[in-house]
């Protein structure tokens, strides 16, 4: 059976740094998920992923990434970006995540794919609102994890 | 000659991490550790209903989730003189066991074995020596030679294929390793094996918490869980079987796995158990409450000053005013400022207003407050924890050190005294001793909450009511790091002050306003550094700490400009 994992990464007491996480809750209030597909707020944790993450066959990550574009500039990286993004220390998440993923490839059971959905963080101040800009752009964010979801053949359905 | 050598920090949400030391003539001279804990978090949750606070303070940190919400907790039933049901101690004791074990098989294995095992000397082993060697030191089932080829095998792909990843960072063929390609190639198995170790035991969390990484089960007045026997949605006993398996797992691995190969380090690096101590007094909470007030606990805790056992005194009830009239923090040395100058204030006058310098050698350096108990630092932390066991007579603990002396002498090392605890390996011996302590507490917890199941007892929560005026309570903790402690000021039912205490504050903070180091400053000093470019030691005594950050260690010249830059595990 093929397992597929969203997951939201970030601090939701910094603002924009949780971005991931609340582009996660919005996803799964507004979609019902196939079957195949769990959505995880993880939050700032690490190895307690492991688990969650282990022999995957896509991994979409969803994250605020410090890339030197505008603020609230949504990006897409696959495949060889996404380590090259986690070498490049973009996330304050990548200490963990990376730690994970490296873990799982010295296992060899690390993600069949790894998608990254990222955000430019306008503001990482103290509070757990996202600034305007950043929240204007989440639906968008959201359409693209559904977008990235149907085409990898995992389709969500708009709930009533 | 002088070399400063700074470790500073990569970011990780939970605060940073920058050590500084001079090293003169190989050893370390002076230190300094300074850091950034999120201190806001305590902002945020002012004149918020107090019931709430627990799911905002587990996001202060990425590793200690569960530890922040379960102090958070409590510090408002204190507060309330709340009872919490015998079902929801017993819960939120396995949640904090099955957590504490996952924290201290990640920290050995996967945060500070690197420290000690030379991973690429491992592709050089002989994998049926390795084996041979592993099965005459444990009959733990991970150790054939089928599993030595396998890893590696495994090993040498992984390395061929470039993403060393995790080991990137490694300081192989440092001349502090010592260990042979086949111990090596051994722990590289245990590594391995210990991924799926940690994940029974966060398993056990995630089932009992609802949900992992941040559990969802618990309120104020117990958990949320309800308990049936024949429901499919809630609690049952079918689940609570499927827990005991996972407990049986953990140990397993445990004893077989990770009890021994902290001896093989202790018994292969001796030198390290005279090395790294950190502050003489230790302070530790009592843990794992088995009656509804918080009164009668299955590990003790209190305080032992100057490594004297017999002097022990013991914090005998959550709330106990021996702990509560002890705390105080000064800042000093820290990038705050109290509005009355530089004294200690109590953490529920705790003020949190910013006053931030420049890295001053003397003056300010340090986000990170300091913490005193009756005046002095304190060193928190499985030591701590031991100590205290010994101390009263506490049966398992005694029975572990016991043991682990054994079985480090059996391996040609020396035999464990209490005072070899307070060193660099010391600490990851006290570690397992209590991750051996708190497992069999895991065990008794399970059992207690089914007999009392049996007994027909459903109860899981007590319905708070805030009155009007003020109350103030304290949320103990002996987490994984050791003490933690949430204070809350609660008006009106809203809440007018929140400071959290957390154990990384005890031991990592600056100099104190009578200028007295804690414990990561005091280990360092008289270090060896081999290296001055790879300075393994000095991450080896910070690593034994178990601090829940990584470290990007600079190398500086004596004008502290930058030289080097290594990024360690």
């Amino acid at each position: 059976m093929t397992r597929t994992v969203v997951l939201g990464i970030g601090n939701v007491l910094m603002s924009d740094e949780g971005v991931g996480v609340h582009a996660v809750k919005t996803l799964v209030q507004q979609y019902e998920l196939a079957e195949d597909v769990e959505a995880i707020d993880g939050g700032t944790t690490g190895m307690e992923l492991l688990p969650e993450l282990e022999g995957v066959d896509l991994l979409l990550i969803i994250d605020a990434i410090r890339i030197g574009q505008s603020p609230a500039t949504v990006v897409r990286l696959e495949g060889d970006q996404v380590p090259a993004f986690f070498k490049t220390k973009l996330s304050p998440h990548q200490v963990g995540l990376s730690d994970v993923l490296a873990a799982l490839a010295f296992k060899g059971s690390a993600p069949g794919r790894v998608v990254l959905i990222g955000v430019q963080p306008v503001t990482l101040s103290l509070g757990m609102e996202l600034s305007p800009e950043v929240k204007a752009r989440l639906d968008e964010v959201v359409s693209l994890a559904v977008a990235e979801l149907a085409a990898s053949g995992h389709p969500a359905t708009l709930r009533a | 000659m002088t070399t400063r050598i700074t470790i500073d920090p990569v970011t990780r949400i939970e605060g940073h991490l920058r050590i500084d030391v001079e090293v003169e003539n190989g050893h370390i001279a002076k230190s300094w550790a300074s850091g950034q804990m999120w201190r806001g978090v305590e902002k945020i949750v002012l004149d918020r209903d107090p019931r709430d606070a627990w799911t905002i303070v587990q996001r202060i940190c990425g590793v200690c989730t569960t530890v922040h919400a379960i102090a958070s907790v409590r510090a408002v039933e204190e507060a309330l003189e709340l009872e919490v049901p015998l079902n929801a101690q017993y819960i939120r004791n396995m949640i904090l066991t099955a957590h504490t074990l996952h924290d201290h098989i990640v920290h050995f294995y996967q945060l500070s074995a690197l420290d000690w095992v030379d991973v690429v000397s491992a592709t050089k082993a002989n994998p049926a020596k390795a084996a041979r060697f592993a099965e005459s030191i444990s009959d733990w089932e991970g150790n054939s030679h089928a599993v030595m080829a396998d890893t590696q095998e495994r090993l040498k792909t992984f390395v061929a294929s470039g993403q060393l990843g995790i080991f990137t960072n490694g300081y192989w063929g440092h001349p502090a390793m010592k260990l042979s390609p086949e111990v090596n190639l051994m722990a590289v198995a245990h590594y391995l094996q210990a991924l799926d170790a940690q994940r029974w035991a966060n398993k056990i969390v995630g089932t009992l918490g609802s949900k992992t990484p941040h559990i969802q089960n618990l309120a104020v007045g117990g958990v949320s869980n309800p308990i049936s026997t024949d429901s499919q949605s809630v609690l049952t006993i079918e689940r609570l079987l499927e827990i005991k398996e996972c407990i049986d797992k953990v140990g397993s691995f445990l004893h077989n796995c990770y009890f021994v190969d902290v001896a093989a380090i202790a018994a292969s690096y001796p030198e390290w158990l005279s090395l790294g101590a950190g502050v003489n007094d230790f302070l530790s909470s009592p843990e794992l409450p088995t009656d509804t007030r918080g009164t009668q606990f299955m590990i003790p805790g209190g305080f032992v000053h100057g490594g004297d056992l017999a002097g022990f005194r013991k914090i005998s009830r959550f709330g106990d005013p021996y702990f509560t009239d002890g705390v105080a923090e000064s800042v000093k040395h820290s990038w705050y400022s109290y509005r009355h100058g530089d004294g200690e204030l109590k953490p529920w006058r705790g003020e949190t207003t910013p006053a931030y310098t420049d890295f001053e050698d003397n003056g300010k350096y340090s986000w990170v407050k300091s913490p005193t108990f009756y005046g002095r630092p304190a060193q928190v932390g499985p030591v701590a924890s031991v100590l205290a066991g010994l101390a009263t007579g506490h049966q398992t603990t005694k029975l572990y050190v016991e043991r682990l002396s054994e079985k480090v002498h059996a391996l040609s090392g020396p035999k464990l005294s209490p005072a070899a605890l307070n060193s660099t390996v010391g600490r990851h011996a006290a570690r397992v001793i209590r991750a051996c302590v708190v497992y069999e507490d895991l065990q008794a917890n399970w059992k207690l909450l089914m007999e009392n199941i049996g007994k027909g007892d459903v109860a899981t929560f007590n319905k708070p009511t805030f009155p009007k005026g003020e109350i103030a309570g304290v949320g103990q903790v002996e987490a994984p790091r050791g003490l933690l402690s949430h204070w809350v000021v609660i008006k009106d039912g809203r809440i007018a002050n929140y400071q959290a205490v957390v154990p990384s504050t005890w031991l990592a903070a600056p100099k104190n306003d009578k200028g007295q180091p804690a414990s990561y400053e005091v280990a360092l000093l008289g270090t060896p550094v081999a290296d001055p470019e790879r300075p393994l030691e000095a991450l080896r005594t910070i690593h034994s700490f178990d601090p829940c950050l990584a470290c990007a260690v600079h190398l500086t010249d004596a004008e502290h400009k930058t030289a080097v830059q290594v990024f360690a595990l």
